[in-house]
């Protein structure tokens, strides 16, 4: 029996989730009105909500000030170029692990999961020197192959978690028919396995996006993606609201947008399948 | 069942990932184990050899080690009360029927989605700020004097931008467990007359007993490590220096790797004890 609720109680769960939505969303949302304001409206006592002149002044000052494009080409390349090269090497692991476990396989993951638990700081010097040794420091294929790295745990996992709901019978049928190990991956478990090798795809690309510690310390002015082009935007520039506003808008709008998409995956990725 | 052949396609299909992590795990944990017994300071005399548990000691000894420890636990503590708190309400709240359900989930959700960098930064200048910051306009706009949040209420600050980004995983997580609950249990003991406060002390609350322990942990990790928030907005200044930040300072700023080596050491173990009760909820709910 479905609970019977009144249109009231609706109306007021309505008007108070909203209401705190909103403040939740606040500071995104004026984040992306100021960076459509002029530097004078965006600092204005008291502050104009959405009645000011709009202008795109503060985009095209950004662009041609600190090269913007070339940022986001080095965090595409960068998020872009770690998951697919997580995926690839993750996929033939998970696919073993789900479908020929052994009695290791339990143990291999939760090993897997604790390399992501490393911290970061702990071992910061060794990935710099031997980043300054092989030369590859502040270039985009260094932090590609440690973004990939850092979240290879995550990627195998949230695999694993899909091709385990992938029924063995199908796979079984399939061999019993003669398929080979190459055809069976590729015309059985591929069709299958899309929606789950979509999903991880979506959610590592934003976690590798958003990753700001290995960014900021292993790039400098080549392979600096956008974490680092907007930490540079701290004191004196920071305070050219609109500006500011203007540079983090493009920063995160892309995200903001795959992260829509991704809120169930979310969930999966992010507890290890422990909260489903 | 899986044959003799399979069984070692399977075993090569996993030796790039194994062997991978691997490498990545052990070489720099032992490069940092190796540094932590020495006196090595890149920038004045490079190596200068074996000084055996010296850095430990002075790690710990030093005058900023306990403020970083406490500022660390604040942090952590602070960050985790407000998400957990915050998302049970939060998540209780989503699952009531409402219009427009689903873009307000959206916007409660927003913000896991901005760069770090970003958000400390939009705190700290378009919010934080003492002359123009949103928050000193509404200051003044009810006769109180403006803080200076970064510099006064620093930690405070901090943990109110940390928190921001960390209550949409911990809202979502919670309100994926409060989904799942049983409807049928919570009418029941609506009907015999049991009152909210009942309802969720005796049901809801150990029905979510196990999604919060997953939320406190997993942030706890992640919490641990936060710096980019603390990079941008005061670079450590303040009493803002955390663990991480320290040794991130000894390390690259100060070029004393062995004395922050030692550090990473400890911060290693630190996270350990953590991850081994994240570990231990994990591996059971694999054998469901």
């Amino acid at each position: 029996m479905a609970r019977a609720v009144t249109t009231q109680r609706k109306a007021l769960n309505t008007a108070i989730a909203w209401a705190i939505g909103l403040l939740i969303f606040f500071p995104i949302l004026w984040t992306i009105l100021t960076s459509f304001k002029t530097e004078a409206q965006a600092i204005a006592d008291p502050p104009v909500f959405l009645f000011f002149d709009w202008t795109l002044e503060n985009y095209a000052v950004v662009q041609e000030r600190s090269n913007y494009m070339r940022f986001l080409w080095n965090s595409v390349f960068i998020a872009g170029g770690s998951t697919i090269l997580g995926i690839i090497i993750a996929v033939p692991a998970a696919w073993s692990m789900a479908f020929v476990p052994s009695k290791r396989t339990k143990d291999i993951l939760l090993w897997m999961l604790s390399t992501k638990m490393l911290p970061a700081v702990g071992v910061l010097y060794p990935i710099y020197l031997i980043f300054i040794k092989l030369g590859i420091l502040d270039s985009r294929l260094g932090l590609t192959v440690v973004l990939m790295l850092i979240n290879l745990p995550i990627i195998v996992w949230m695999l694993y978690t899909y091709f385990k709901e992938i029924p063995g019978e199908i796979l079984e049928a399939a061999r019993m028919d003669g398929a080979s190990l190459r055809n069976e991956i590729l015309y059985v478990l591929t069709p299958m396995a899309i929606p789950g090798i979509a999903s991880t795809l979506l959610l590592n690309f934003i976690l590798a996006w958003n990753e700001a510690f290995w960014t900021l310390n292993l790039t400098a002015a080549q392979a600096a993606p956008l974490t680092a082009f907007i930490a540079s935007y701290s004191s004196p520039e920071g305070l050219f609201f609109a500006k500011l506003s203007a540079a983090s808008t493009m920063a995160i709008a892309p995200i903001l947008i795959l992260g829509w998409f991704s809120q169930k995956q979310l969930v999966r990725g992010l507890t290890f399948g422990a909260v489903k | 069942m899986a044959t003799q052949q399979s069984r070692s396609a399977a075993r090569l299909m996993m030796a790039p990932a194994v062997i991978l992590l691997l490498g990545w795990m052990l070489v720099p944990l032992i490069m940092t184990l190796w540094f932590s017994f020495r006196k090595y300071l890149p920038l004045r005399g490079g190596d200068q050899g074996w000084v055996g548990l010296e850095n430990y000691a002075r790690f710990i000894s030093s005058s900023s080690f306990w403020p970083a420890v406490q500022t660390t636990l604040i942090i952590v503590g602070g960050v985790l009360i407000i998400t957990v708190a915050f998302g049970i309400v939060l998540a209780l709240l989503l699952d009531q029927p409402m219009w427009g359900q689903g873009v307000v989930r959206i916007l409660v959700i927003a913000p896991f989605f901005v760069m770090p960098t970003v958000s400390a930064l939009v705190w700290k200048n378009m919010f934080m700020d003492p002359v123009n910051g949103i928050l000193a306009h509404l200051w003044k706009f009810f006769g109180a004097e403006p803080v200076q949040w970064l510099s006064q209420e620093s930690l405070q600050s901090i943990v109110m931008i940390v928190s921001w980004q960390w209550l949409p995983f911990a809202t979502l997580i919670l309100l994926t467990a409060v989904q799942s609950l049983d409807s049928e249990q919570l009418e029941a003991a609506e009907m015999d007359g049991a009152p909210f406060l009942k309802r969720f002390w005796f049901i809801i609350l150990p029905h979510l007993s196990r999604a919060i322990t997953i939320v406190i942990l997993i942030q706890t990790i992640f919490l641990l490590s936060i710096f980019a928030e603390i990079f941008v907005t005061t670079g450590g200044a303040f009493g803002t220096r955390t663990l991480t930040y320290l040794i991130f300072q000894r390390v690259l700023e100060s070029q004393n790797v062995g004395l922050g080596s030692a550090g990473g050491v400890y911060a290693i173990i630190l996270a350990n004890i953590v991850a081994l009760f994240l570990m231990r909820i994990v591996g059971k709910n694999l054998d469901t």
